[in-house]
């Protein structure tokens, strides 16, 4: 013994000296070694809970080295974000920090939905399910706060529109919303709360989680790949799988975690390939809130949510700010104890898949319509040209005029020049007589403002004659 | 790693009705003045954390303007800053009201805070209307919906006019 201990260069003998003091190898061997089943290639499945956690520890190094410059109070935050976007170094590790957190949206996605088809969640892991969307949740509260903390215009209507979204919960709306604001408006303490919220607080919390999370992959071990028409029984599960473990496991290290290596390393590449190309996302306007030319837009994570705002029906949105949210976790959370055991195999579960690709088509299709933004007014829309309008003078001209000067342009387009809120109206004169398009005007619409109060006779007529004027397709209408 | 339980040799003692009743009360002791300890640091924290909560500042009227600055018929931005603005609160504290005047004496201020979730309207003078970037709610000049998804009109503020000056009371961001 006294002789092994001689043996090797300086560096082994002192790991064998720190070793026999602490434990670690009899600690974490038998964790790295465990047995987990072969799964053949697709193994490569499997790496996005890996890559969602290598994601987040980027984030903590990047958010440490950014919080070492970042100065958390309403005054300076904006011009610290400057001064570190604006460096070198720091305009790198912003990027990082920035594209890191999409990858860590992206990673626990796919990872859940993995989780998901493969019926991972079912027994005996059904516990971890319950942690992984309790990371979820506190993944998607560290992106809206880390939102926040950017604090340029866009950061402080974030804020506020959450505020109001909080504002509708029944009796504690109010409260909830003027604890966001930390008062009744935005102040000194606002963002020096949501600082320590997405530093100290959320972070915490994620380690806890991720501890138990990965404490119970190695309680319950890596689901094997499901196989059709093997359903899972929990009375005989275990046995099963360790039968399996016997008949074919092997050590997770190094046999299972080269593939999460390689891919954690892969994704570290693009983050910093990313960052160094496009750099963080680009700091809008200051936060000032006086300053009303803001056009604010949530990040991509949430843009869908933002276009599920603008397209509710009158009336329900309230109801589902609240309770859709509820929903869902509802949903995540009872899922496996609704359906713990029976088939695993996508294969076998029709349902399944079925709500996976409806849910990514839902969201989707609402993201590209948020980017869109048809429902917003195109407030910078130019004049329409004299080679649309036709002319430049007389009544048409006129009208043209007053197209764009009374916002009309900024909710229809004619030649695919301005707002899409309302009907294209470059062939307007096709489809409306003259009393339907002045009743329209006069009385608006479902969705439009009545100008009657707004228009005299003769800009009424100009913007008739204008309207009526779009019928000469291949002149103005081309 | 191995952790070895207290297996006291004397059973009969260590099972004695005087030894399990001690060991309920240290029990009870442990966790009560665990209970104890994080109740007495857990009033100052969490009444620091929730404070903003019960703390109600009274408004204070700004000055945005002569009355003479604002045309019968107009609407104005006016700037001002808030009333809970500390110093480091920077232009974050800054705020601003749409002023409308109906007539000499009679002045209107429209929160900037569309109704349906708080983005900044946009008066459009042409137009004569009040028009949201976000998801196209559309108010008239009186600040009542004309379309979207606002569902009341937009928020106004006390206004007065002290001295020739036109004063705008600070108000808390209207959460509808």
């Amino acid at each position: 013994m006294a002789a092994e201990a001689k043996r090797g260069n300086v560096f082994t003998r002192a790991w064998r000296a720190f070793d026999d003091r602490t434990g670690t190898s009899k600690l974490v061997g038998p964790i790295l070694r465990h047995p987990v089943p072969e799964t053949g290639r697709i193994g490569w499945a499997y790496v996005f809970g890996s890559a969602t956690l290598f994601s987040f520890m980027t984030l903590v190094a990047t958010g440490i080295v950014l919080a070492t410059s970042y100065i958390p109070a309403t005054a300076d935050a904006y011009n610290s974000l400057q001064f570190i976007s604006h460096d070198t170094f720091g305009r790198i590790v912003r990027g990082i920090h920035y594209f890191a957190a999409s990858a860590m949206m992206i990673c626990i996605g796919i990872h859940m939905i993995r989780v998901f088809l493969m019926g991972s969640y079912k027994f005996p892991r059904e516990v971890n399910w319950l942690t992984g969307v309790v990371l979820f949740a506190l993944t998607l509260a560290m992106a809206f706060t880390g939102q926040l903390l950017r604090w340029d215009q866009d950061g402080f209507w974030s804020l506020v529109v959450a505020a109001e979204q909080a504002g509708r919960m029944p009796i504690i709306g109010k409260g909830l919303a003027h604890f966001i604001f930390a008062g009744d408006t935005v102040s000194g303490a606002t963002l020096s709360r949501f600082f320590a919220i997405h530093v100290f607080f959320l972070p915490a919390l994620i380690f806890a989680t991720v501890a138990l999370h990965l404490y119970l992959v190695i309680h319950d071990g890596i689901s094997e790949p499901p196989k059709a028409g093997d359903p899972v029984d929990p009375k005989t599960y275990r046995a099963k799988y360790d039968a399996l473990l016997k008949r074919n496991g092997v050590p997770f290290w190094p046999d299972a975690a080269w593939r999460d290596a390689i891919f954690g390393v892969a994704v570290l590449c693009t983050i910093l390939l990313l960052a160094i190309i496009f750099g963080p996302k680009e700091l809008g306007n200051q936060p000032d809130p006086s300053i009303i030319n803001a056009y604010p837009r949530p990040d991509w994570y949430f843009l869908w949510y933002f276009g599920v705002l603008a397209l509710l029906p009158k009336g329900t949105e309230s109801y589902v700010i609240i309770l859709a949210p509820v929903l869902l976790f509802v949903v995540l959370f009872g899922l496996p104890f609704v359906s713990n055991h029976g088939e695993r195999s996508p294969k076998r579960r029709p349902w399944a898949v079925g709500f996976v690709l409806l849910t990514l088509i839902m969201i989707g299709t609402l993201w590209q319509i948020a980017a869109r933004a048809p429902w917003s007014p195109h407030f910078d829309v130019q004049p329409l040209s004299a080679q649309v309008v036709g002319t430049t003078s007389g009544p048409v001209a006129q009208g043209a005029h007053l197209f764009n000067a009374k916002g009309c342009q900024y909710c229809h387009a004619v030649n695919g020049q301005g707002g899409n809120r309302g009907p294209d109206l470059t062939k307007v004169s096709g489809r409306l007589s003259q009393d339907a398009i002045t009743i329209r005007i006069l009385n608006g619409g479902s969705n439009m403002p009545a100008y009657g109060g707004n228009l005299t006779p003769d800009e009424l007529n100009a913007i008739i004659a204008f309207l009526k004027s779009r019928e000469r397709e291949g002149t103005n209408g081309q | 790693m191995t952790i070895e339980t207290y297996a006291p040799t004397g059973t009969d003692h260590a099972e004695s009705p005087e030894m399990l009743g001690r060991r309920r009360f240290l029990n009870w002791l442990c966790i009560g003045l665990g209970a104890a300890g994080a109740a007495a640091v857990g009033v100052p924290v969490v009444g620091f954390l929730i404070r903003p909560l019960f703390v109600k500042k009274p408004g204070e009227w700004r000055p945005v303007g002569k009355v003479d600055d604002f045309m019968v018929g107009t609407t104005n931005l006016v700037k001002y800053t808030d009333n809970s603005s500390v110093p480091w609160t920077g232009v974050s504290g800054n705020t601003g009201a749409w002023l409308r005047r109906n007539g000499p004496q009679d002045f209107v201020a429209f929160s900037i805070h569309c109704s349906h979730l708080g983005c900044p309207v946009r008066w459009l003078a042409d137009a004569n209307l009040f028009m949201c970037p976000c998801h196209g709610g559309v108010y008239y000049k009186d600040g009542t919906v004309a379309a979207g998804p606002p569902p009341q009109p937009l928020t106004t503020y006390p206004v007065r006019t002290n001295n020739g000056q036109v004063e705008i009371l600070t108000s808390p961001i209207p959460v509808t």
